[in-house]
């Protein structure tokens, strides 16, 4: 156990206070951001869920509950204007939770509300009609009038805003035409005629259109159903099932018809008649005209965000744009926003919902609040640029231009088509059918954008294609053609569509977007056709160059109802295409920003370091100057040094001692005794605790310029291992900096005396060369002073002498050299002076001939040594202690060593030897006895 | 008559840069990291040259984005340059980079030449500063060699053509050059990271290994991490995060805001590294 925790302890770092501290600010700082990270995040919001009754139908006679749920901003002082959130076909209040959440944040009182036939809220779907989704909505802006938070224009009148997407959006527009109370609308992805939305018709005829079933089927079925469709997971709600409360309060017997589902009777009906016949007839034609915003348009005096998504095959632009006409019309405000998105393509990339989002602020803090300027009428669209990098998501770049240009473009260019007439099959009750979009798949934006899903039948299809492009096109808007069609049965049904081709041969329908095309009174050849001008459905794409376009003509499209009969038309299109272009100016995106950020962050980086640079430099000017006169010409000045661990290892207590000219001076001490440590300080290797250190009257730092005058062997040789001796030395110097003939190579090649090895690599030395290269290194450039650690390690006994030599010879010129040595007769003949360390304190020091001279201890080996101990005692020699079995070590205490040899032999006692002890070695013995073993490397 | 340094001896001319470069040059390490660089390209056009049903394997798309690179890398020497950095980029330019800058001062302190540099005395910041402007140098080379065979094979055998991408329009050779040399500045940048783990790492360590291995193995970690969707936006922050914003380089127009943010993401990860490095190695006690 306890050498489980002493091996810990080793392990870890021992616990100083220093580290204690810096390890609690450590763990607070973290601590405090997973806190703040984690933290629960009070909701700048209220919300009450509330069931409001109220009493519409076009005798305001029918009274049902709507479930609602009212936001109010939590730290809002006096009154707050309000905002009515609709949200989608399917959906319920919950859709749309999240904007209101935003909404509310921004200082809006939001009242959302799950529309009449969906969710808890009671009552039939009426499609937005206007006496009854539209008079809901204006009972719903008396209640907002009632409530002491909303701020008011009049008594009655609040303060009010209408957001919502598609079903929500159209209900806006109505909603706007129907009560003047509404300040302003921002109705999105939404219909101007419903009737043509589901019926398009592409081509400038007054004939019906192509039934769009597809849609129409997914929303009819989604009304019909109790639980989550695709439509509703389009719209982002559906999570709650119809309370027994909301279907029973307005529904009736109604709700149990299963073909209607929660329908009224009417949509039904007209539904089932369309979707049975293809065309529409005038009670179902009244109906749609009935909800759509188109007739209410020249009433709407609400300033009008539009918001139209270029990936929407339900409501494309056309849509949103004969809204703006119509109420641009008379005056009202209008603005106009694409995005990359719709039913088919989803809320788009975060960059359009951030504008999108902030456009709908900015028009709503405007026109409800007062704040900021007037929104001007600048258009803003986006483009797709390409996949995000990181998140694999589709990227858009948002452009803007002045004014909305409609689905004319700013401007429009023309493309060749090239293609002789052609015969193409409508295949029996279009099947098989070409694929343009596939309705209710939000999550094909990507693929709706780059090819993948549209896909034609053979022989059902005429193309005709351009040549390549020689520039990139901005297409913007709605392209048109003239379209010749000849039919045996006097009427054909076809489906014109714009692939966008690269070199590859890979088409793509720009966002799965058909032009559906019904002719009635066709020739039966195609000399006699008359052309049609179709205009394709809008889009905004980049047509790079060199790619091609290519017009195709479809019979079948297995998102429309076509006709059932078998037939062959023949088709042919004029060879002009003409398409919009859009230019704009780029929107500054976040990417700008972020620029900026990184020009800031670079900037202070930079500006940081020149500070840091600067405050080095004046530092160090200031150190270099500072001479101490004193020691001016003392090679080496060593005052108190102390040096103690971060782990409270004190390695050196105390040490002083100097270095003259033309001295050899020794440092003698056991392993262990503080020697290393004293010389890294003095190489400027480690930092001092206390004390100070001159050389030549400069204090001695580490990386002072001073060094440069020392010569240094620390703790071993250390070369590269790759390089050769010679280049190793080359090396060294190289990296001085100093000129090469200040080096003298020669004289150090020569102290290294490796001869021919001085080229092999380093790698290959023995120990005793690394030593000696070591030393030739130290050598280089023959510094004033020179510093060696243990420098006979390694050397055999001749290479032991010269190098004394070499040192002694050295020490001339006024030149001074420090050697380490744990070994007593290599310092007693190599030095001149010595310090005799242990423990990290000085023990000796003076000149050898000093310490060394003649001591009063003499060691005497005698054959008896309990006998002679008591002659000598008698001699009144005492002793000092024992050598081995036989050896005595005494303090003659001035009596002769000729005396005391005699009279143990007097004694009858043999004496083996007798040496005279000196002083420093005496010293050094007491000091080692006890301690060479288990000191640590210091 | 007491100077205060060797006659010649200046700190400012201590540890040229060029006798850094000769020191690093000399090594075996350095000539094989960069003569893999030159060998990469080779091995992974001989791999093309023996692939030959390559073309039936299409229909998974798996790797989205990246694997439409390599159905494009035979299409000319731009699109062959790019799939040889964008292969070697998430590992071989990470480790390449580490090395560079992870052994460089361990290295040294392993072999007990940097008590001997000190000794001279370099000063310690200077020979921090040189050390890191070498490895920063012999990683652009490392880099720039990439590319370069890359360029030069891939045109030798597939022919000068515009730079294409599944992501975008194809690029005109001209400008492709251009973006390709911007993706290798984003490479560049965002090794930033790994070069600053390094060198700290180098500068903690004695031993090199652990400072080029412990930079890659967190490199690796941060990777891994990024992979995770359940740490939401706490993934923005990790270094690696930003690694393949330099694919928003070949859409037309570039895409510049993740570039701009794995920049700076970047840069502020490096200078705190190196800050630390620097901070460290000035005060810290040599003992190697």
């Amino acid at each position: 156990m306890s050498a489980l925790s002493a091996g810990l302890r080793r392990m870890l770092p021992r616990p100083t206070r220093r580290r204690a501290l810096s390890g609690a600010v450590a763990l607070l700082i973290i601590a405090g951001a997973a806190v703040w990270a984690v933290r629960p995040e009070r909701d700048p919001w209220t919300a009450e869920d509330l069931r409001l009754t109220v009493r519409s139908g076009p005798a305001d006679d029918e009274q049902l509950d709507l479930d609602a749920r009212f936001y109010l901003p939590r730290d809002s002082s006096g009154k707050v204007p309000a905002v009515l959130l609709a949200h989608g076909f399917g959906g319920t209040k919950q859709s749309v939770r999240d904007e209101a959440e935003k909404l509310a944040e921004q200082g809006y009182a939001v009242l959302t509300w799950t529309a009449r036939g969906f969710g808890r809220s009671g009552g039939q779907i009426h499609l937005d009609h206007p006496d009854y989704e539209v008079k809901d909505a204006q009972r719903l802006v008396d209640w907002l009038a009632t409530r002491p938070e909303v701020a008011t224009d009049a008594a009655g009148d609040p303060k009010v805003g209408v957001v919502g997407g598609s079903y929500g959006g159209a209900l806006a527009l109505l909603l706007a035409g129907q009560d003047q109370r509404v300040d302003a609308i921002v109705p999105s992805i939404t219909w101007n005629d419903l009737g043509r939305a589901f019926l398009p018709q592409s081509a400038d005829t007054t004939v019906t259109g192509v039934f769009k079933k597809a849609w129409a089927g997914m929303f009819f079925g989604n009304g019909a159903a109790t639980g989550e469709s695709a439509v509703t997971n389009l719209t982002g709600g559906g999570e709650e099932a119809p309370g027994p409360g909301g279907a029973g309060t307005g529904g009736g017997p109604e709700t149990t018809n299963p073909a209607c589902g929660r329908f009224s009777e009417a949509i039904c009906a007209a539904y089932l008649q369309m979707a049975t016949a293809g065309t529409p007839d005038e009670a179902t034609l009244a109906l749609l005209a009935q909800s759509s915003p188109a007739a209410v348009l020249d009433k709407i005096k609400a300033p009008t965000l539009l918001v139209q998504g270029a990936v929407d095959s339900l409501f494309p632009l056309s849509e949103a744009d004969a809204n703006a006409r119509g109420i641009a019309a008379t005056g009202t405000p209008v603005k106009v926003a694409w995005f990359t998105g719709g039913h088919d393509g989803g809320t788009g990339p975060t960059t359009d919902s951030d504008r999108i989002e902030y456009l709908t602020v900015q028009w709503l803090n405007h026109y409800l609040k007062g704040d900021g300027d007037a929104p001007g009428d600048d258009f803003t669209w986006s483009r797709v640029a390409g996949y995000s990098a990181t998140d694999r998501g589709l990227v858009t770049n948002g452009y803007s231009a002045g004014a909305y240009p409609g689905l004319g473009g700013t401007g429009s260019t023309e493309v060749t088509l090239t293609g002789e007439a052609q015969q193409i099959a409508n295949p029996p009750n279009g099947n098989p059918g070409a694929i343009s979009s596939l309705p209710g798949l939000t999550s094909r934006l990507s693929s709706l954008l780059s090819g993948g899903v549209a896909a034609d039948v053979p022989g059902q299809n005429a193309s005709f294609p351009s040549a390549a492009i020689t520039g990139a096109i901005e297409a913007g808007g709605a392209p048109t053609v003239r379209l010749r069609v000849a039919s045996p049965t006097g009427e054909a049904t076809v489906f014109v569509k714009l692939y966008d081709v690269d070199q590859n041969g890979a088409s793509t329908l720009s966002a799965g977007l058909v032009a559906p095309v019904r002719l009635t009174g066709l020739p039966a050849t195609i000399d006699q056709a008359q052309p049609v001008t179709v205009t394709l459905p809008a889009i905004v794409r980049r047509i790079e160059a060199g790619h091609t376009l290519k017009v195709v003509v479809a019979t079948s499209d297995q998102a429309y109802l076509t006709p059932a009969a078998p037939a062959v038309y023949t088709v042919a299109v004029d060879p002009v295409l003409t398409l919009p272009t859009l230019a704009g100016t780029r929107i500054a995106d976040a990417g700008t920003i972020w620029w900026w950020v990184l020009a800031g962050v670079v900037g202070a980086i930079l500006l940081g370091l020149a500070l840091i640079l600067l405050i080095r430099h004046l530092r160090q000017r200031r150190r270099e100057s500072t001479v101490t006169e004193e020691y001016a010409d003392t090679p080496l000045a060593v005052f108190g040094l102390r040096k103690a661990y971060g782990d409270g290892f004190v390695a050196v207590q105390e040490i002083s001692f100097t270095v003259q000219r033309g001295q050899v001076v020794g440092l003698l001490g056991p392993n262990g005794a503080g020697k290393t440590t004293t010389l890294r300080v003095l190489m400027g290797l480690t930092q001092p605790t206390k004390g100070e250190i001159y050389v030549f009257g400069h204090r001695l730092v580490p990386g002072a310029p001073i060094l440069s005058r020392v010569g240094a062997l620390v703790e071993g040789p250390g070369f590269l291992p790759h390089l050769s001796g010679y280049e190793n030395l080359r090396a060294y110097w190289r990296a001085t900096g100093r000129p090469w003939e200040d080096a003298r190579f020669d004289e150090a090649l020569e102290i290294a005396g490796l001869g021919d090895s001085v080229h092999r690599r380093t790698r290959k030395y023995s120990h005793g060369m690394r030593q000696r290269l070591a030393i030739a290194q130290a050598m280089l450039g023959l510094p004033e002073l020179l510093v060696l650690d243990e420098p006979t390690d390694g050397l055999d006994p001749p290479q032991i002498a010269e190098m004394r030599r070499v040192l002694q010879r050295y020490a001339t010129d006024g030149r001074a050299v420090l050697v380490s040595s744990h070994l007593l007769a290599e310092v007693e003949q190599t030095c001149t002076h010595a310090v005799v360390v242990n423990k990290g304190r000085i023990v000796a020091s003076g000149p050898v001939g000093d310490i060394v001279g003649d001591s009063p201890s003499v060691q005497v080996d005698v054959t008896d040594v309990p006998s002679a101990t008591r002659v000598l005692e008698e001699l009144g020699v005492t002793t000092l202690g024992t050598e081995g079995t036989s050896g005595l070590i005494v303090d003659t205490n001035g009596t002769p060593r000729s005396e005391v040899v005699a009279s143990l032999v007097g004694a009858g006692i043999g004496v083996e030897r007798l040496v005279p002890r000196r002083r420093l070695e005496d010293a050094f013995l007491a000091l080692v006895g006890d301690n060479s073993r288990g000191s640590g490397d210091r | 008559m007491s100077a205060s340094a060797a006659t010649g001896y200046k700190a400012s001319r201590t540890m040229p840069i060029w006798a850094e470069v000769r020191r690093q040059a000399s090594r075996r390490r350095t000539q094989l990291a960069l003569g893999f660089m030159v060998l990469l390209p080779v091995i992974i056009l001989l791999a093309f040259e023996f692939d030959t049903d390559r073309r039936d394997d299409d229909g998974g798309g798996g790797g989205g984005a990246f694997s439409s690179l390599a159905d494009l890398a035979t299409s000319g020497g731009l699109n062959f340059t790019l799939f040889c950095l964008a292969v070697s980029s998430s590992f071989l330019l990470v480790v390449v980079v580490a090395l560079c800058f992870g052994d460089t001062v361990a290295s040294e302190a392993s072999w007990g030449s940097l008590r001997y540099l000190l000794a001279i005395p370099v000063p310690r910041a200077r020979l921090l500063g040189v050390k890191l402007i070498v490895a920063a140098g012999y990683s652009l080379v490392a880099l720039f060699l990439l590319a370069g065979t890359g360029m030069l094979l891939g045109t030798i055998r597939y022919g000068w053509g515009p730079l294409g991408s599944s992501i975008a329009a194809e690029i005109p050779p001209g400008e492709g050059v251009l973006r390709l040399l911007g993706i290798l500045a984003y490479f560049a940048v965002t090794l930033l990271v790994v070069a600053g783990l390094a060198f700290l790492l180098s500068v903690l360590t004695d031993a090199a290994l652990g400072a080029v291995g412990g930079a890659v193995l967190l490199w690796i970690l941060s990777s891994i991490l990024d992979q995770i969707e359940a740490l939401g936006t706490i993934r923005n922050a990790l270094p690696s995060h930003y690694n393949d914003a330099w694919m928003g380089l070949l859409s037309t127009p570039i895409q510049t805001e993740d570039l701009a943010k794995g920049a700076i993401s970047a840069v502020v990860y490096a200078t705190i590294f190196w800050s630390v490095a620097f901070y460290r190695f000035t005060r810290k006690d040599v003992t190697s």
